[in-house]
Parts: structure tokens; sequence; C-alpha cells
């Protein structure tokens, strides 16, 4: 049953006494400085609540069911975090506070900067990028800095991006002005060692990979392909979006990055929050740590904090204000909890998640890179669309109708009719075994009468959208 | 640690998958292995972590000062149904709605605060949101150029200084000249050789914003606009007061094509800096060059209204290096508290608060003003913020040092950013600032105002 | 499937219709089916010149933004405006009332780089 739009309920002068009704703004200001009507609804507490109790309702989230959703990370979001986030020690502190009267939220910046440090293997990380695609448009804009500084702007103009990386990293190299050249995979999946060489040069300004990459696999060659970009002059940049897998084991900077970002949304058990905000701290190594944005905490001898705002190679700033502060201390919190072999075993149990759920699939469903994976894997549906016309699509949403949150699908774009699955380390065997379970269902009711698996979802609040008819006749706000 | 798994999962679990420990299981080549344990501290019992925490944001002795800042953060009263409501479990750990028929609730939420910003700035559409006021500039401006192909911007000094720092910061990006517009001594922006620097039709937008970082009312007036769109030059407004718009005239109505903002002011904590939530509006012609995330509302299979995201293709996981912006995720659940509170307070609240935040910082400014040696700085109108000019003799930095000592946060230096106004403070109020607070505020400037005159005798 | 006879192609899947000293560009069948629903045009203002090959506009559908490539150079006369309300034109009849614009051609010569049915037929066939 459709809800009705917030603006098409209340009443006007339905008003809730939040403030008193004092005097009016042409009291003050003249009256070419003032809007006619406020069109806003007015509705009563109990309506509003009403409203959004009914909308959270109808939303699938980590809360009400299992998110096998590949390259997104959907772990659990410890309570804790929100508590603590949530202090009026911290959500009330203003950004102009002074250093000396805001030392913990200071503090709380400082350790996870050294704390991401030292699970990363950088010299130093910037807090302040608001998310993902942020982050890669910071990095980016640290290494045409650096390349400036050294003499090598003009003739470092060229992105190496393989197949297999998410879309944001050439849409964030175009924001810097670098042309991206765009590297196949190998037939293992991973960068070739041969292609990556003939590509790169001295107009090479970065290679931007991650590892484990896309297809969830270790690209085993990175010590040799990160001295090969190197050799050339270029620089080595980490997406971190799939650090889950990475914890305790093996370190971006030992692997001969230079430059990483962090979705700490993700790895770190931020919640997603319905799309964000997020948080995408930069490392950088040590040659680097001159150019990261402003403001940087610093720690002096006396053992008191500063927000440094003014550095000489810094790229500048990049947001507003310093950081999405709440989002770090949910993240410290997280750390803390968990401790160094508590991270360490996250990403054992991310791996070992994953390693079941691919055992158990390819028994169904072809995984078209039969090995051992790391947090995530990817399986097709390429054979089942020639026999039955069920495209990963469609069982994407055959999968909501039995409760679960679908795969990521058609994504990373080499492997057609993908199911790109990443169950995370939070899920407990029993739930694992019921996701597969429903996997199996739909993929062998999709053999028996493909039309059921087409018709899905039917159990769901409204069936499948007309995106056409979305994009073609755009209806992006209501109109009284 | 959160993981649900019993020694005996695991090694059923190791067991169909073939492999012997989980340490197998993670191997990497002897290269890039790590060398020893993470140097972090060991794991802490949920007790004594909270109680660590907790003893991190005591530190923050800030929070229990009577305070007057303002500059782009504001404190506001958020009644608790807002948060209680936002919190639940279901809008806080859900993934960005690509699988529209399980995210209906939080599709609509979102696709009423696209409408929430179309009502407040006047204009036709509103994306999903974007990181924060700083970053919808950048944005706004980048449309600017896509739309006129012109690679050139003017913004107005009178911009926050870390909006305009942000601007720059792409700029360099995208290889975009950034040019400034002076303030004029009442604190709005000077336009008086505008007509002449727009002659040559270089400039994709002119950036204004109001209220402006001196708390001024600056929309532009109408021959200014005039001039504006006679070169094909974008107005984009910025609005990093949201609750502004609530009494004041909306950007569309003074001109904007673009207007670009930050909305933190509804409901959303000051939080020492974030996250915020940015808004972008426009007028219908830029439709397609909006960045970010739009949320819909089409049909579905059976007939019924459904909302989705839509016009993805524009975005960077189809486009790649063609995308209209590199930006992926939206700010969702600061826009969703933003909503909330909206629909909680409605247009009678919001008004009254509004108004409320004109009324007090009218109250602090002639309060103000009435001590010897303090004065209003600038002429212009304003909503809650004001420029006071402090004693010479004394200068900001130590009045407000001073009034620290007292446990009073009296503003911003505004000499940090603009030398011509080294003995300015810009001081904010807002409906949570009590009379109580400012009777303190003017008790201890009075105290400071005799100690100059004093220290000035003496001198003599 | 065969293409139409007495128009010229592009590499870059658009047509061309040459009507005395004007041309009428659209593209082509192939173009429109590999895109899918076409949800909206953009095009290049009518006065404008536009140099051949050149990146003129986009097509955009539910699942992809193409740039639009011009087949020949000249000035725009007219552009197809009936594709605002209705872009889907361009789906159902892309050789014929989804044409895209008009130029004013800048000069024989330019034609001699597009290619024949029978050549664009092959391009397509090689996929």
């Amino acid at each position: 049953m459709s809800e009705r739009l917030i603006f098409e309920t209340g009443q006007p002068g339905r008003a809730n006494t939040y403030f008193p009704n004092g005097r009016t703004a042409d009291e003050f200001l003249p009256a070419s400085a003032l809007r006619d009507a406020l069109p806003l609804p007015d509705n009563s507490e109990l309506d509003v609540v009403r409203h959004f109790t009914r909308l959270s309702q109808k939303t699938f989230a980590i809360d009400t069911g299992f998110y096998p959703l590949g390259s997104c990370t959907m772990k659990y979001n410890p309570r804790v975090n929100e508590a603590m986030a949530s202090q009026p020690g911290f959500k009330d502190l203003h950004p102009y506070a002074p250093d000396p009267l805001a030392q913990g939220a200071l503090r709380v910046m400082y350790e996870l900067e050294r704390s991401l440090s030292a699970i990363f293997g950088m010299s130093a990380f910037s807090l302040n990028p608001a998310a993902g695609a942020h982050a890669e448009l910071t990095a980016l804009l640290i290494a045409k800095a650096y390349f400036a500084k050294i003499g090598q702007g003009a003739s470092r103009t060229t992105v190496i991006v393989p197949d297999t990386a998410h879309g944001t990293n050439p849409a964030s190299a175009a924001m810097v002005g670098y042309k991206v050249i765009s590297l196949p995979s190998d037939a293992r999946g991973r960068v070739g060692l041969e292609e990556l060489k003939a590509a790169i040069g001295d107009d090479t300004a970065v290679c931007m990979m991650t590892n484990p990459n896309t297809l969830g696999l270790f690209e085993d060659h990175i010590h040799e392909i990160a001295e090969a970009v190197h050799a050339v002059g270029g620089l080595m940049y980490y997406d971190g979006a799939n650090a889950n897998a990475l914890m305790g084991n093996a370190r971006p900077g030992d692997m001969g990055f230079d430059l990483m970002h962090l979705n700490l949304h993700k790895t770190f058990s931020i919640p997603h929050g319905g799309g964000g905000a997020g948080h995408g701290p930069v490392g950088v190594a040590e040659r680097l740590v001159p150019f990261l944005p402003v403001p940087i905490v610093t720690l002096d001898e006396s053992g008191a904090y500063h927000l440094e705002h003014e550095r000489e190679d810094a790229i500048g700033t990049m947001r507003s204000f310093w950081s999405n502060f709440s989002h770090a201390v949910r993240a410290l919190t997280y750390i803390y909890a968990n401790g160094g072999e508590g991270l360490t075993r996250v990403s054992q149990l991310a791996v070992l998640n994953a390693n079941y759920v691919r055992a158990r699939v390819k028994e169904f469903l072809p995984t078209p890179y039969d090995e051992t994976c790391r947090h995530e894997f990817v399986a097709t549906a390429q054979e089942l669309k020639r026999e039955t016309g069920v495209r990963a699509l469609d069982i994407a949403k055959a999968l909501l109708d039995r409760g679960y949150h679908a795969p990521t699908v058609y994504f990373p774009l080499l492997v057609p009719e993908c199911l790109m699955i990443e169950p995370t380390e939070t899920e407990s065997k029993e739930t694992l075994d019921g996701f597969i379970a429903a996997l199996r269902d739909v993929v062998e009711t999709a053999k028996r009468d493909p039309q059921a698996i087409l018709d899905a979802p039917v159990h769901t609040v409204v069936g499948r959208i007309d995106e056409t008819r979305a994009a073609r006749h755009p209806d992006l706000r209501w109109v009284g | 640690m959160y993981a649900p798994h019993t020694d005996s999962d695991i090694a059923e679990m190791l067991a169909v998958v073939g492999v012997s420990s989980l340490e197998e299981l993670v191997e990497v080549p002897d290269a890039v292995a790590i060398a020893g344990p993470l140097d972090v501290p060991p794991s802490l019992p949920e007790i004594e972590l909270a109680a660590k925490i907790a003893g991190y944001a005591k530190a923050n002795t800030a929070v229990g000062y009577t305070s007057f800042l303002g500059a782009g953060a504001y404190r506001h009263y958020c009644p608790p149904v807002v948060m209680s409501l936002a919190m639940r479990g279901e809008f806080l750990t859900a993934y960005t709605p690509y699988q529209a028929e399980v995210s209906q609730g939080y599709l609509q939420a979102i696709y009423e605060w696209q409408t929430y910003v179309c009502l407040l700035t006047g204009l036709d559409i509103a994306n999903a949101s974007v990181y924060d006021g700083a970053t919808a500039l950048a944005e706004g401006a980048i449309m600017a150029v896509n739309a006129t192909g012109r690679r050139a911007i003017l913004v107005s000094r009178a911009v926050h200084p870390n909006y305009r720092a942000v601007l720059r910061t792409y700029a360099r990006g995208l290889e975009l000249d950034v040019e400034e517009l002076p303030v004029a001594p009442d604190g709005t922006t000077d336009t008086t050789n505008l007509e002449a620097r727009l002659a040559d039709k270089r400039f994709a937008a002119v950036v204004v914003q109001s209220p402006n970082f001196f708390g001024s009312i600056d929309a532009p007036a109408a021959d200014v606009v005039a001039a504006i769109k006679a070169t094909g030059t974008i107005l984009i407004g910025v609005v990093a007061e949201a609750m502004s718009l609530a009494v004041l005239a909306t950007p569309a109505s003074w001109g904007a094509e673009i207007a670009v903002g930050e909305g933190q002011s509804f409901g959303n904590p000051v939080a020492y800096g974030g996250p915020y939530v940015g808004f972008i509006a426009s007028t219908k012609e830029h439709m397609r060059r909006i960045p970010g995330r739009l949320v819909g509302r089409s049909v579905d299979n059976r007939g019924n209204d459904a909302f989705t995201l839509t016009l993805q293709a524009r975005e960077q996981h189809i486009r790649r290096e063609k995308a209209t912006s590199n930006i992926c995720t939206n700010q969702a659940h600061c826009a969703l508290v933003a909503t909330i509170y909206l629909a909680a307070v409605g247009a009678s609240g919001l008004r009254r608060a509004a108004v409320l935040n004109v009324e007090r910082t009218y109250a602090l400014a002639e309060r103000v003003a009435a001590i010897d040696g303090f004065s209003r700085a600038l002429g212009a109108p304003v909503f809650n913020e004001v420029a006071v000019r402090v004693p010479a003799t004394f200068g900001a930095a130590r009045v407000l040092a001073e009034l620290e000592r007292r446990s009073i946060l009296g503003g911003v230096d505004l000499g940090r950013w603009y030398p011509e106004f080294a003995d300015c403070v810009l001081m904010n109020a807002t409906e949570v600032t009590t009379p109580e607070d400012i009777d303190a505020l003017c008790v201890a400037l009075g105290d400071i105002a005799a100690a100059a005159r004093e220290s000035a005798a003496v001198h003599v | 499937m065969a293409q139409p006879e007495g128009l010229l192609y592009s590499k870059e899947h658009e047509w061309l219709k040459v009507e005395g000293d004007v041309g009428v560009v659209g593209i082509t069948d192939y173009a429109q089916n590999s895109l899918g629903d076409i949800v909206y045009v953009e095009l290049p203002r009518e006065g404008q010149t536009i140099q051949q090959f050149g990146s003129i506009g986009v097509v955009e559908s539910v699942k992809a933004v193409s740039d639009l490539y011009t087949p020949v150079g000249g000035v725009v006369t007219e552009v197809n405006k009936a594709l605002e309300a209705d872009p889907a034109l361009v789906n159902r009849d892309a050789f014929g009332e989804g044409w895209l614009y008009k130029v004013k051609l800048a000069g024989p010569a330019e034609l001699e780089q597009l290619l024949a049915p029978s050549a664009y037929e092959s391009l397509v066939a090689e996929g």
C-alpha cells in the first residue's frame, strides 16, 4: 500500500509547539529581503512518527536481513559506535571550538590516523575527504601536485585503470584532467604484467588498482607491478574498497602503494545510512605527506593536539570542515573494540565466509575463476540465461522475494551476467546456509519454471519499476 | 569482534572449502606478507571501551561554554522525535537504494527531501544531496562550466572562505580560473565593476552567498542580475545557513539559476564539522547536468506509484571517465534527518525558529553595540550573524581569549581570513541563544572594555 | 540486416542523407538497438558550426549515455524538436522520424570519409 507524501497530509496551522510564537521578520528586516509564503506542510508529531515509521518498514537494511552485496562490505554496524558518536561532548562540539577546548575530538582524529597508518602500512592519513570517490579525487590531486613539484606536471598525463576497477576510478581521473588507459585482465583475472609494462611510460602519472581486485582475487604479482610502475616514475594508487580482506595479513604500503583511500563505511563498520554519509581517509607514503589536504591533526611534545591549517605544499582543502568527524568516532570505537588481533581475525573470517559460500554455490552456478577467493567472489548466470532466459538481474529480483538482498549484479564488467557476492565476517554459518539454499532454489526454479523467476519480485511492496518512464519523464519532486 | 563463528563452525567451513587453516586461506606471496602483528592496542571489552571513548568526549570542554560560534556550522534545537525516527535500524543500516523494490521507504523520504529543497529555494529540481555546502558549490560551478563551455568562475569574497578554498582545490584539478569580487564597506558584495568584468563572456558563473559570511543579506539587486544574465553567465546562489530560507527571499526569486548550500541546520548536529548535507537545486534546464543521485517517481509493473533512482546513466559507474561528476555517495542519512526535521517543525515551526534567530541576533547586536568601545562593523541587514568591531587597542584575538577565560566562546576572529577586519568578531545567535547568554556575554565584554580603558589610561 | 540504401554512414553509427546542400543526420538502427530505450537526446543548437567527427551532443538511454559524433561538418539549420517530448522516436524509427538534425554541408570532400551501406553493414557484422 502506498504511503501518501508528507506534502499531501496535515493541515495549515497544525503546528507543533517546539518554539515560542514571537515577533515577525518584517519587524527587523526590509520587506524586499523577505520571501512570500512558505509552502511547507504542518503535520502533527504523531502523524510524522507514523509516516516515517511506515517508510522505515518499507526499507531493507542490514538490521532486517542478509546483504551479500559484493564490493560493499555490508557488515553489522555495532550499536556502541552510535552511542559513542552521539555523546554531547562530540555531537555538540563546534568546528571552530579552540583547539585547547577540543582535545578529545583531536585525540580521536589523531589516534584514528595513527591506527589506519599502522594497519595499512602508510606514513600518514588525511581524514579530510568525505567518501570514497571524494578520496580518489583527493589522492589524484596529491599526485598532480607532487608531479608539478618535481617538474613533471606537464608530462605525466595518464592514469592506468584495470578493467575490473570501480567506475569512480576513471571518473575521478577525468576530474583532474588525466587521460584514462584501461588495462584488460589476463586469463587468470589479474592485471597482466606484460600488458601493464606495455601501457606504462614516462607519461604515466598513476596506476589505480585494488587488491584483492573486484573479482575477489589477490593480485599475486603486485610487487612486480609496483616495481614496474615505479621504474617509469609513476605512482601506485590503492582503492581501499576491498580492504576488509587484508587486515593483519598484508598492507598496501608493503605492496608498494604510494597512495590509498579507505571506505570507513565498509571495513570499519560505519552504517551506510541509505547511501551516505561515508568517510574516505587518504593514506600516503612518506614523500607525499607534504601534499595532504589541510587541516592535519598534530601532537606536540607537551601532549597537546592541534589542528594545522596552513601547509605550504598542501593541495588545499576538500570540504567545508575538517572531517566527517562522527564517523571518525565510530571507526576508532570499532578499532579499539577489535584490537590488532581482532582485526586480523575479521579479515580471516570474511575470507572464510566468502570461500564457504563460493564452494557451495559452484555446485549449481558456475564461478568463472575457480580458485580460493578473498572476501568476495563472482558467479555467472551466462549458461542459465542461455538455457532458460533468466538473467542475473532476474536472480537478484527473485532473491528479494525470498527475504535476501540481491548480490551486486553486472559488475565487474568483464564477467557476463555476473553476480558478485560478499558475505562479510559478521554473518553466521546458519545465515549463509539459508542464503545458499535460497539461491539454489532460484536457480532450480529457473530451470523448471523460468517465468516464475522472470515475474519476480512478487512479495515486495512494489514490483519491477518502469525505469524508462522514470528517465524519459523525470518526476523528481512533488508539485502541489 | 562481531563475528559469530564458533571453533566448530570454522572447522566445518574450512573442510567444505578444502583448506586446513585460516592462515592458509589468506596466504599471500612472501614479498608482500606482513612482517608482524598489527600495531594497534589489544581489544577492549565494551564496558571498558565505552568508558574510554566517553573520556575523550568529556575532554571537549568547549561544549560546556556559552557559545556564539557560527560561521557555517549552526547550533539549533532539534526535537527528539527527529533522531528517534532517523536512528531506526532500517534507515541507519540500509545500503544505497539500488534495489528499489525493497527500498521504497527510503526512496520516498529522499524524494520528499528533494521536494523540500525545491520549495525552500524556489527552484525546479534538486538532487538527493552532496557532501556539504563547500562541495555543493564546487559541483555547482562544474555544472555552470559544462552548461556554458566557459572555464572561469567569479566568486564574491563574501562567500564562506572554506567554500572558496574548496572551489579553488577543485578548480586546480579541472584547470579552471577562479577570480574574486571585492566586499563593499557595508559587508555586501561590491558589484560596481561587475559589468566590465563580465563583458568578455569569460565567466561561466558569478557566485554570491546570502546571507553571506558576515551574516549580511547579500542578494544581488535586479539590475546586477540583469547584467549577469545579459552576458550568458549563470548566477549561483550559495546558502550556508539553510534556516534563513524560511524567511528570506528565495535564491530563485533573486535570479539564481543554481542554488547550492548547507542543510546542516535542519536537525543535524554541528559534530565538529561533519557529516553535513550539501544541496544543489537548479532550474529545469540543468536537469541533465545536476551531479549525484536523483530519486524519481514512476510506476511499477502492477500499476502502483513507485520510486527509483533515476538518470543514473549520467553517473560514474556507467559513464566512467565521461560522467557528470565522480560523486557517488550522497549524504542520505543526513538528508533523512533534515527531512524528518522539516516534517516535524512544519512551515509554522520553521518560520518561528527562523524569526527567533533574527530577533535574538538583533538583540545581541544592539546590546553589544551599546557597550563602550564595541560597535556593529557592517551596516547591512543580517539573519543570524553579526560582525562586531572590538576596541582596536585590544584586538579580536585578545577579546576572544578574555571571553574564553569566562567560559564564553564569543565567535570567530574575522581577521583570520580578512586582514581589513582584523579587529572584528563574527557572532552568531540562534533560537538556542537565551537572553541569559546575551547578558553573560555583555557583562564579560563590559569588563573587558573597562580593562581596555584602564590599560589605555595607564599607558597614557 | 541490410542497411538502407541512399544514405552514407559513419563508423560511430550515424547516418547522413544528402538533400542538395543540406544533410540530414540520425543514428542507425543498430545504434538505437544497442543503446536500448532512449530517454533523452541532447542536440546541437540551430546556427551552431560543427566540425566533422566532432562530439556535438549525447544520446542517453536507461543504461548508457553515448556521445554523438557528427558525420559531417557545417552549420546546423534545424534540429528535430519532436525528440524533446518523445525521444523514443529514435527507437521506433531511427532512419525516419527519429532524425536528429539538419546541417548545411561544409563541403563535398567530407562525404568521401563516410561509408557506403555495404561497408557499414560489414562493420556492424564484425560487431
